[in-house]
């Protein structure tokens, strides 16, 4: 076989014969040589390695599909691309330290990994009913935004990777506006590491209150325009309506949760079925759709930000009745024993504080020395917490041991599960169609590979 | 009078914190502060403590526990259950590993049971609790019900073998091959058992206890401080 002239000129793009068939390294706009290539074979089959490399593919993550024409016989997922050792590495590290940890799986939920974790820790530790009010309510306040940063992400790339561009850049521009927020309150505007086990690490600072009323504002006059460009748009209907088709009894099979889930109609949300933090006090509707296609889980995001919204408002509410209220749990043997401040180098501990434990209290100092390098002990068993992320059900689950660091941890992440569902959702679609139904399940890879 | 053992050092019993009756013990700490081989001026080097895992539970469970265990054990006899666990509200299941895949159909497929959604499986590796080393406890969800249950199997390090329930729970294959892949546990009549996060030619199993965390020296200003798992630590 001749190779064409495309091949040649092209040093990244070269062809190989191999015991396995003919490998083509295919870098985009060289597909005429692959075509040419297989010229006096037309019947063989292509496996195409989609990824890891690959923008549309969420990430790090792998395809191998193979081909009939433009036609997905059979796909396979492969990941680990992203593996850090999270879990291994937080065994090595104190109870509270873990949190950093976390924060960084799915780095689109920040908040969700850091309460599920925290939710843990505090049910091994007995200290559930303990959590004072406001820290719950902090929380929730900080999971919504979570859930319309991680959605309007969702979307976004959803658009970017069928072309809707626009879609693209208003998405990240109210991301922004999320991570504004993020910024305000806990001074970072990913990897927060501001859930801890016993509540949260600061209190609100001042005027949060009206950036997140003004935040509300803003999104109840742009939220809209999602709808308005999408919801009836023939293109963009086109393109995800009937694709990545999953029923319930497949939801059920492949344990899909989220709005995957809620794609088939079935209102199954962990926030109402069991609630934590407080979720039972809140109002706010669960959206389904029945048509169980990436449409569907587009149109669930979109509301789901609303709804989100309106439990944000009642935060704001809950948050301006409880001015100066504790934030952290009142057993000095668990909460982080100094008020932390914003320095000129950061947060840390503040001024009083340092001053306290350095010059006015030998006691203090041994307890702060014992709490910071020691950590707490937390009594010996398992626990685990599921809460309801963006993407489904995200639990915890925790092994200690009676010591000061946790003997086991581990992140049930419903990206991993849910990545098992795409050949499902693809094979016998076109190959176009299998990139709409990753966006339509939204996977990150941190999460799946931790 | 040794050295080691002052006499009025209460400290040096077998047990130091006796564990509760039934409670599973699955280690045993020495010392303070990870000192070792060298001479313990801490003054708790002869502490013994017990590590122990709550142990089963007594009847009555509470709530549904006992309706569920008792309808359980009618459908797969009162062999296939070691221990009945209730602690911090959850319920756990000790299976014999021989009997997990009939467990989990009944527990799927019976009306009553109906734990439909297969959450996860997560691999616990206890390094001195001999004939038990490895565990793997399954998470279980019953949308119908509103109830979770846990199923934890335990498995020798010498046969590190258990039954796959992917055949009755499609959603247990990836998390079956993180398990393998990080514990090195075999789920028998998986139907493609490989490594998922790991590289497919890595040497070990990197989630279990013996497996170092690696890392290197942290260098600041000078002074030099191992990484994280050589660091002298509480324990």
């Amino acid at each position: 076989m001749t190779q064409t002239r495309s091949t040649q000129s092209d040093p990244y793009a070269t062809t190989r014969d191999t015991i396995e068939g003919k490998i083509f390294t295919v870098t985009g706009q060289d597909w005429d040589s692959v075509v040419a290539g297989l010229s006096d074979e037309p019947e063989e089959r292509i496996v195409v390695n989609m990824g890891p490399q690959h923008p549309s593919t969420h990430g790090v993550l792998r395809l191998i599909l193979e081909l009939d024409g433009e036609t997905v016989t059979e796909a396979r997922v492969g990941v680990g691309y992203l593996h850090t050792g999270i879990e291994k590495n937080m065994e090595f590290r104190s109870w509270t330290q873990g949190v950093t940890y976390v924060t960084r799986a799915d780095y689109l939920m920040p908040f969700h990994n850091e309460t599920a974790y925290s939710l843990g820790v505090e049910r091994l530790l007995g200290i559930t009913d303990e959590i004072p009010e406001k820290a719950s309510v902090m929380r929730v306040l900080l999971m919504e935004l979570n859930r319309i940063a991680s959605h309007l992400v969702a979307i976004a790339t959803g658009g970017m990777e069928i072309g809707a561009l626009t879609v693209m850049t208003i998405g990240f521009r109210e991301r922004e506006m999320t991570l504004d927020l993020f910024e305000l309150i806990t001074g970072l505007r990913m990897n927060h590491a501001f859930i801890r086990p016993g509540g949260v690490a600061q209190d609100l600072p001042p005027g949060a209150l009206d950036k997140i009323r003004e935040y509300v504002q803003w999104m109840h006059k742009h939220l809209p325009e999602y709808a308005a460009l999408c919801n009836a748009n023939p293109i963009f209907k086109a393109r995800l309506q009937g694709v990545g088709h999953l029923d319930l009894a497949g939801c059920m099979a492949f344990a899909l949760s989220g709005p995957v889930l809620r794609s088939t109609g079935y209102a199954y949300d962990l926030r109402r079925a069991q609630p934590y933090c407080g979720y039972e006090t809140y109002d706010f509707d669960v959206p389904t759709w029945d048509t169980m296609d990436a449409y569907g889980r587009f149109r669930i995001r979109l509301q789901e930000m609303h709804e989100s919204l309106r439990i944000v408002e009642q935060c704001a509410d809950r948050l301006a009745e409880l001015d100066g209220a504790p934030v952290m749990v009142a057993d000095k043997k668990v909460a982080w024993p100094s008020r932390l401040a914003v320095g000129t180098d950061g947060m840390g501990n503040s001024l009083d504080h340092i001053k306290h434990i350095m010059g006015e209290s030998m006691e203090s100092l041994i307890h702060h020395f014992k709490l910071v390098t020691e950590g707490f002990r937390v009594p010996a068993g398992q626990a685990y917490v599921p809460i309801e992320s963006p993407r489904g059900e995200l639990g915890c689950h925790l092994v200690s041991d009676g010591g000061t660091k946790p003997y086991r941890a581990h992140l049930r992440d419903p990206s991993f599960g849910h990545l098992q569902a795409l050949p499902a959702m693809c094979e016998g679609s076109m190959i176009a169609d299998v990139i709409v139904a990753i966006a339509s399940l939204d996977p990150v890879l941190g999460g799946v590979d931790r | 009078m040794s050295e080691h053992q002052p006499e009025n050092l209460p400290a040096t019993s077998p047990a130091g914190d006796a564990a509760t009756p039934g409670a599973e013990v699955v280690d045993q700490r020495q010392g303070m502060f990870g000192v070792r081989g060298t001479g313990d001026t801490s003054g708790f080097g002869g502490l013994r403590r017990q590590v122990a895992l709550p142990g089963g539970s007594a009847r009555p469970y509470g709530t549904w526990y006992d309706s569920a265990v008792d309808h359980l054990v009618s459908l797969v006899g009162d062999d296939a259950i070691e221990k009945v666990l209730v602690d911090r509200d959850e319920l756990t299941l000790h299976i014999h590993r021989g009997r997990l895949v009939g467990v989990c159909r009944h527990l799927r497929d019976d009306e009553a049971l109906r734990f439909e959604f297969f959450v996860g499986v997560s691999g616990v590796h206890f390094p001195n609790e001999t004939g038990r080393e490895l565990h793997v406890v399954y998470h279980l969800l019953s949308i119908t019900h509103n109830r979770r249950v846990r199923l934890e199997v335990s498995a020798p390090d010498a046969d590190p073998h258990v039954p796959s329930v992917v055949s009755v729970y499609p959603s247990a294959d990836w998390h079956e091959r993180e398990t393998w892949d990080f514990f090195g546990i075999v789920f028998d009549g998986h139907p493609a058992l490989t490594r998922i996060l790991m590289p497919d030619d890595w040497p070990g199993h990197p989630q279990r206890k013996d497996y170092p965390l690696g890392g290197i020296d942290v260098e600041y200003k000078g002074a030099v401080i191992p990484p994280p798992d050589t660091r002298r630590s509480y324990n």
